[in-house]
């Protein structure tokens, strides 16, 4: 169906780095949905900028994880 | 309900009296307080989450308690602000631009790693989290330093799924911002 494909196009393809960001930061809170997670790979295979966000998001978590020890 | 079962939540509900009291030594025994507390009334729950949500509710109470001896007013900041306005909404509007797109790029960071060992950095980082509004980095806290769910911080903070989603976003997003600008440019070269 056309309509199914214009519908994947926009979940997956359109997203924006704030788009991927906020799912990016959600991963970290609850496991994503198949979609988001290809948006999330498919938008990373193109973008530094939120593969480093990423990274940094996970070290946010780290440093955090120590705070009290 | 056993003692094992009640140390499993322990850590939890350690990191999270220190959040509130700011003295291991008080926040320990607030914590000892409230499993003494749990075993006595050895209720029995469904899934541990319930369990814990009641653990932390004790705990609530004995933080309360605290503040009520030592004659001092205690304020949770949940009761601060409501929902609707929210002092940090423009920050997305720094962070990107009207089409989604970062304004100020991340920058790659050197030897992140290596920052958890220096004590500036944890002035720099604790610096950092003050300057989040109120609402994120204490949203932030609970889950990133308490380690709390999501559900559990909506619960907490009486606020709804989708505003405990966006505090934690923004939270990420400002913290990060200001490590990358107080620590990782300055830092980089040395």
């Amino acid at each position: 169906m056309p309509g199914t494909t214009l519908v994947y196009y926009q979940e997956i393809i359109m997203k924006t780095c704030k788009d991927i960001s906020c799912l990016l930061s959600d991963s970290m809170d609850r496991p994503l949905t198949w979609r988001e997670r290809w948006a999330v790979r498919v938008h990373l295979l193109m973008c530094s900028h939120c593969s480093r966000f990423q990274q940094q998001v996970h070290f946010l978590r780290k440093a955090a994880s120590r705070y009290f020890r | 309900m056993d003692k094992k079962q009640l140390n499993d939540h322990r850590d939890i509900l350690l990191r999270y009296a220190l959040l509130q009291l700011h003295d291991e030594a008080i926040a320990e025994d607030a914590v000892q307080e409230t499993l003494l507390a749990a075993l006595q009334t050895g209720d029995s729950f469904r899934s541990e989450s319930a369990h814990r949500t009641w653990l932390i509710g004790i705990l609530k109470h004995k933080i309360a308690d605290h503040y009520r001896a030592a004659e001092r007013h205690y304020s949770p900041e949940e009761s601060a602000s409501e929902d609707g306005e929210d002092p940090n909404a423009a920050l997305e509007q720094l962070i990107f631009d009207g089409k989604g797109r970062w304004i100020g790029s991340p920058s790659a960071w050197h030897t992140p790693d290596h920052a958890l060992e220096q004590d500036e950095f944890w002035r720099v980082f604790e610096w950092c989290q003050k300057n989040l509004s109120g609402q994120h980095a204490r949203a932030f806290m609970l889950r990133e330093m308490v380690g709390l769910e999501t559900e559990e911080i909506c619960q907490d903070m009486a606020i709804s799924h989708s505003a405990c989603r966006v505090y934690l976003h923004r939270a990420r997003l400002g913290l990060r911002e200001c490590l990358e600008q107080r620590w990782f440019t300055t830092k980089r070269s040395s």
